[in-house]
């Protein structure tokens, strides 16, 4: 039996459909926080396992870019690997580990703690693109509520919240308003990183490629966490110090260390808490040798 | 002090590497080539290269032995290739009717021109499990082919079925199809980007939905009016030729569910219908997607939505498996920032609770000494 010999194209995609999504990112940055359409391409991993990001991310790379992958704001975890070793075989970019040296990040539940500067590409892997999704399940009903601006629906569910809890019950993909106009799933990053969002010298770019949606946050523009004035929102905050680099007023991630479920934190972000650890060693080192 | 676990890198090569091992079984037996995958287990490879929407059975065997043996799998791999490959046009719609039918049974009319022919089917036969090492009856007498007109014709010069009025009049009869893999999925889609959405959709969905409507979630008493398998000739016509060519031959399976209409104060009542398509032999489908596309047309009919099967949203949403597989799966990726995220809301939320009971209890001796 003879196979078809199989080829692909730099960074997987066509060219033809890398035009697609690039039309599709122009109108999402053209109207921010507007979430759209686009005819998602299968791509080598399943759907649900970041399909829109990669899309998006094969769509803007070129081979003077480097690419950064993260997942729960860690290089390491395997999906974020799977990602980065997908790039490094199909395109010719450089990849890193650095924020700083990164050129397009894609990532999955989490901003870099590291600030992000003009030029850089933050590309988001979406689960569910629609805030208005789990308060109203049609589509059609939901592109009708946004053609309105119509978010009746969602300052309703933020007041049952406080009413039944005494707290907004939404700590990730915490919804955001937009240049003032449209509102917006963040795609599950801790309701800690929206402020980062808010006039962010980055360029994020949103792809839900189960959904076929895109959308785009161009830099500086506003991005306003939704609340209630006697109410005002609150991202969530930790009072533990980081256990291995010693930050504080990050992300954590919480460790299990014993059988009686104790516990310690560390920073979600690795690159960040590396890179903090390096940086205390090494004047540890110099105090000691000037102490010397 | 706590050392961040590494080494995500090492344990995917270690995963890929148990994953062929495991796959690959005991090495005592020889390995199944893809070719036998083609010729002995010609159904799944039908569904794969319907659900994975390439006619190839080369290229769904092989898709068959890398997944081993699992079906989503098989069809995920079969569109990530097939998305890559260009576009060059739009065949001629396949003629059906014209097609050397290898099976065709009408569960309508008992006589019909050209006859009934059952084919290669698992129907009379009794699920009792073989021995395998008895020798197989291969030898079938075949008839003649015979034209056979579509039972659903027959009909239609009666006027007792709804003509087919895809298209109006003076438009081109065979226009060419959306395609909601390049164009984006905006609902109500029309019927051919419906079909086009069931025919990609994963049957076990497909025929539990096609079920729900036989036992009254908007039930549309079908009878199948034509099922038939066969090879067709596929012609497209090259714009520098300008002229009709064939460029191969596909097998498929077709169904023509005709269901009852009980009629308007405009139309009076008539038969409607259903329709299915598949490749290769895959029946199964082709009935279910029938009784499926029926459904959705209640606001053509004016009918009312009633059931799951009339909500086309809710359908083609959850109809295709790669998605749904995808999704479902995701969940084993790691969570742990919306998790800690839910964890310190639920902490807050209790201490809270504790809080305010504390100071309850605090209180209660004065409420107690008043009460006296």
């Amino acid at each position: 039996m003879t196979f078809p010999r199989v080829t692909y194209n730099e960074a997987y995609l066509d060219e033809q459909t890398k035009r697609v999504i690039r039309r599709a990112l122009l109108k999402g940055v053209a109207i921010p926080g507007f979430q759209v359409p686009f005819a998602s391409r299968e791509v080598p991993m399943p759907r649900g396992w970041g399909t829109g990001g990669v899309q998006v991310t094969a769509s803007v790379i070129g081979p003077d870019d480097t690419l950064k992958v993260i997942d729960q704001g860690a290089d390491d975890t395997t999906n974020a690997v799977s990602i980065r070793q997908f790039f490094g075989k199909v395109a010719s970019c450089e990849t890193t580990t650095r924020t700083d040296e990164a050129t397009v990040i894609q990532t999955r539940h989490r901003i870099p703690e590291t600030p992000l500067s003009e030029g850089q590409i933050m590309v988001y892997q979406v689960p569910t693109p629609e805030p208005l999704r789990w308060l109203e399940p049609r589509e059609s009903e939901t592109r009708r509520l946004h053609a309105l601006e119509d978010y009746g629906l969602m300052y309703v569910k933020l007041y049952e919240d406080i009413a039944r809890y005494g707290h907004v019950a939404k700590t990730y993909d915490y919804p955001v308003i937009v240049n003032g106009r449209y509102m917006m799933a963040p795609s599950p990053i801790p309701s800690f990183d929206n402020p980062k969002l808010h006039r962010s010298p980055a360029l994020h770019l949103f792809g839900a490629g189960r959904e076929k949606r895109i959308y785009a946050v161009p830099p500086y523009t506003d991005v306003i966490s939704i609340d209630f004035e006697d109410f005002p929102f609150e991202p969530q905050q930790f009072k533990t110090p980081c256990e291995a680099c010693g930050s504080v007023g990050v992300y954590m991630d919480e460790v299990i260390v014993d059988d009686q479920g104790g516990s310690v934190f560390v920073c979600s972000d690795t690159d960040h808490c590396e890179r903090v650890a390096a940086a205390r060693a090494e004047d540890d080192l110099q105090a000691q040798e000037a102490s010397a | 002090m706590y050392v961040a676990v590494k080494g995500g890198e090492q344990a995917i090569a270690n995963a890929h590497a148990l994953l062929a091992s495991r796959g690959r079984g005991d090495q005592s037996q020889p390995a199944i080539t893809p070719e036998q995958v083609r010729e002995q287990l010609g159904v799944l490879v039908s569904r794969v290269m319907t659900e994975g929407s390439v006619y190839d059975p080369d290229l769904a065997a092989r898709a068959i032995s890398q997944a081993q043996g699992d079906a989503l799998e098989a069809v995920t791999l079969m569109r990530t290739y097939r998305t890559t490959l260009p576009r060059f046009g739009t065949t001629i719609a396949i003629d059906t009717a014209g097609l050397p039918s290898e099976r065709r049974v009408s569960a309508t009319f008992k006589e019909i021109p050209g006859g009934q022919q059952l084919g290669a089917t698992f129907d009379y036969t009794h699920r009792l499990l073989a021995d395998p090492t008895e020798p197989l009856d291969l030898e079938a007498a075949v008839e003649e082919d015979e034209p056979m007109p579509r039972v659903t014709d027959l009909l239609g010069a009666g006027a007792l079925l709804e003509p087919v009025t895809n298209h109006a009049e003076g438009e081109d009869p065979d226009p060419d199809p959306a395609d909601l893999t390049r164009e984006p999925t905006v609902f109500p889609m029309s019927r051919a980007e419906r079909m086009q959405a069931l025919a990609r959709g994963d049957e076990g969905f497909l025929l539990g939905i096609g079920y729900s409507t036989l036992r009254g979630y908007g039930g549309t008493h079908p009878f199948v009016g034509e099922v038939r398998v066969g090879e067709v000739e596929v012609e497209f016509v090259p714009p520098e030729l300008g002229y009709p060519v064939s460029i191969g031959r596909i097998e498929v399976t077709e169904c023509q569910m005709v269901a009852q209409f009980v009629g308007s104060s405009e139309v009076p009542p008539m038969f409607t219908r259903g329709y299915g398509l598949a490749f290769g032999r895959s029946e199964r489908k082709a009935m279910s997607m029938s009784l499926v596309d029926r459904s959705m047309r209640w606001e053509e009919l004016g009918e009312r939505k009633v059931a799951p099967a009339n909500d086309e949203e809710f359908v083609v949403e959850h109809a295709d498996a790669v998605a749904a597989t995808g999704f479902v799966e995701h969940l084993k990726l790691p969570h742990y920032v919306d998790f800690q995220a839910e964890l310190v809301l639920i902490r807050g939320i209790q201490e809270e609770i504790r809080e305010r009971q504390a100071e309850a209890t605090e209180s209660e001796p004065e409420l107690e000494e008043v009460s006296r």
